[in-house]
C-alpha cells in the first residue's frame, strides 16, 4: 500500500491560496505525474498535498484579447477536442495527442505539466516555440511568467512555493507557422527521447523567416530553447543548406544524456535530423 | 460516490488510491492492479463516464462522483452479484471472440472498449487501436481484442434478434 499523506481539497481559490501561504503543500491536479511519485516512492515525498481538482475558476479555454487561455485544469482530452484550440494551436492539440494514452489526457493538466516541470514534459517546447505566458497566483496576487523563464533548472520552476499555475496564454498569431514533433519507443505511453517545437513567422509573404523558436525537451536539464540554432535561422529562408546548418547547430548545442531511455548520441543525432526534416518540410523540396 | 449504481460511502483516507477503494474497501476485486503507475491500464476504470487509471486517482477527487468497474457490466442477479447469464455485449463478444486469455488486462480492456464505443467513434482499427493503447496485453497480440469490439461495436448497433 503507498503512503497517503494527509491532503486538502479546498473549494474555492481563496482557500487553496490561505493554506499554500500556511505551509508548504504539493499540489495534486490529475495525479499522472504526482501519484507515480507516491506509489513508485520517486524523489521526496509530499509531507502534504493540496487537491486543486475541484477549483472549477482553473479550467477552461477562451478566446480574446488576441490569445488563447487555457486553465491550469484543462485536461489533454479537453484540449484534443476544443475548437479554440484546434484552430489557434495546433500543435499544442497534436503534442496533447501524444501524452500517455486516453487515461493520462482524461487526467493529465497543462498546468500539471507546467509544474511538474519534467525535461520531457511534451507540450512544454509548444508553449516555449509559441511565446507563451504562465499566470501565476498567491496570495500576494497575480503575476506573469514567460514560458522562456519558467524552467529554470531539473526540476525547478520560477514558482514561489506559496504559488499556482492558474492558466497560460497564448498570443494568436495569424502569420506564424509551429511544429511539433515527438520521438519515443512507441506512439503511446511513451515518455520522449526528443521532443520539438519549432515556429517562424512569415512577412509579406517573403520567404525568410523572422521570429525563429526551436523549442526542446529531454535534451538538457529542462525544457530548452536553443538560441544560437534560432539565431542561424533568423532571416534565413528554409533551404537546404540552411536546414544542414541548422542541423549542424543544434546537435552542437544541446546537452542531452544517456539515461534507461536512449543515449547521448541518440539524441543529438535524431534532433539534428528533425530539425532538417521540419524546414525540408516547410521548404517544400 | 456511486459505484456501479450503488450509493456507497467510505471513511478513508483522502490520498488512498480509487484502486484500494475498489479491491480492499469494497471487496470488488475485478479490478486489477498491474504496474501501479499508469502504464498497463489493467486498473481501468469509468470515472463519471471518462476511462482512468483507478491507480492514479486519489480518492478525495472521487468525493460525489460516478464510478464504474467491470462487476458493473453484466445485469444483476438476485442476490446483487454479476450474473453470468446476463453478460453485456462488449463481455460477450470478447469470449465470442477469444479476446480474453489469462484475464489480468481483461476488466481494463472492457472499460476502454466501452468508453470507445461510448464515444460514438467509428470502430476502425486505428480508432480502436489508439482507444486500448493505454491497455497492455502480453497474450494476445491484440488482433482478437481488436475483434473483439469491432464485434461489439456492430452487434450494439443492431436490435437485438428476438
Amino acid at each position: 500500500m503507498p503512503i497517503q499523506p494527509p491532503v486538502e481539497s479546498p473549494r474555492d481559490l481563496g482557500e487553496a491560496y490561505a493554506l499554500l501561504a500556511a505551509t508548504h503543500h504539493r499540489p495534486i491536479a490529475g495525479g499522472t505525474d504526482v501519484m507515480v511519485q507516491i506509489t513508485g516512492e520517486i524523489g521526496q515525498l509530499p509531507d502534504r498535498l493540496l487537491d486543486v481538482w475541484h477549483l472549477e475558476g482553473l479550467r477552461g479555454i477562451t478566446v480574446s484579447e488576441g490569445a488563447l487561455t487555457i486553465g491550469a485544469l484543462t485536461t489533454y482530452t479537453a484540449m484534443r477536442h476544443s475548437a479554440p484550440c484546434r484552430e489557434h494551436a495546433p500543435a499544442l492539440v497534436e503534442a496533447a495527442a501524444t501524452i500517455g494514452a486516453a487515461q493520462i489526457q482524461n487526467r493529465g493538466t497543462i498546468g500539471g505539466n507546467i509544474a511538474n516541470a519534467s525535461p520531457a514534459g511534451d507540450t512544454l517546447p509548444v508553449l516555449l516555440a509559441m511565446d507563451a505566458e504562465i499566470v501565476a497566483g498567491s496570495l500576494r496576487g497575480e503575476r506573469i511568467v514567460a514560458a522562456a523563464d519558467f524552467w529554470t533548472g531539473y526540476r525547478r520552476t520560477a514558482l514561489a512555493p506559496d504559488e499556482l499555475v492558474l492558466r497560460v496564454r497564448l498570443p494568436i498569431a495569424p502569420d506564424r507557422e509551429v511544429r511539433f514533433r515527438k520521438i519515443g519507443t512507441r506512439r503511446a505511453q511513451a515518455i520522449s527521447k526528443v521532443v520539438m517545437a519549432l515556429s517562424w513567422h512569415l512577412r509579406d509573404g517573403r520567404p525568410e523567416w523572422r521570429d525563429v523558436r526551436v523549442a526542446l525537451g529531454s535534451v538538457a536539464e529542462r525544457p530548452i530553447r536553443v538560441v544560437a540554432t534560432e539565431a542561424l535561422l533568423e532571416g534565413a529562408a528554409p533551404t537546404a543548406e540552411t536546414a544542414a546548418r541548422a542541423a549542424e547547430a543544434v546537435a552542437g548545442e544541446i546537452k542531452p544524456i544517456d539515461d534507461v531511455r536512449s543515449t547521448a548520441d541518440y539524441r543529438r543525432a535524431v534532433t539534428a535530423r528533425v530539425l532538417q526534416r521540419m524546414i525540408r518540410e516547410a521548404g517544400g523540396w | 460516490m456511486l459505484v456501479n449504481g450503488d450509493a456507497v460511502e467510505v471513511d478513508v483516507p483522502g490520498m488512498r488510491r480509487l484502486l484500494d477503494v475498489l479491491r480492499e474497501d469494497l471487496g470488488l476485486s475485478g479490478t486489477k492492479e498491474g504496474c501501479g503507475e499508469g502504464e498497463c491500464g489493467a486498473c481501468s476504470v469509468l470515472l463519471d463516464g471518462e476511462l482512468v487509471d483507478a491507480c492514479l486517482v486519489p480518492i478525495c477527487q472521487v468525493d460525489g462522483h460516478v464510478v464504474r468497474t467491470v462487476e458493473g457490466l453484466a445485469g444483476r442477479a438476485v442476490d446483487g452479484q454479476p450474473d453470468l447469464s446476463q453478460l453485456d455485449v462488449v463481455q460477450s463478444a470478447f469470449l465470442e471472440t477469444g479476446g480474453a486469455q489469462c484475464g489480468i488486462c481483461t476488466p481494463g480492456m472492457l472499460m476502454a472498449a466501452h468508453a470507445f464505443l461510448a464515444s460514438g467513434a467509428d470502430p476502425t482499427d486505428e480508432a480502436i487501436r489508439e482507444a486500448i493503447a493505454g491497455n497492455l496485453c502480453r497474450c494476445t497480440g491484440y488482433t482478437k481484442i481488436v475483434d473483439a469490439i469491432v464485434l461489439a461495436a456492430h452487434s450494439a448497433s443492431q436490435p437485438p434478434v428476438e
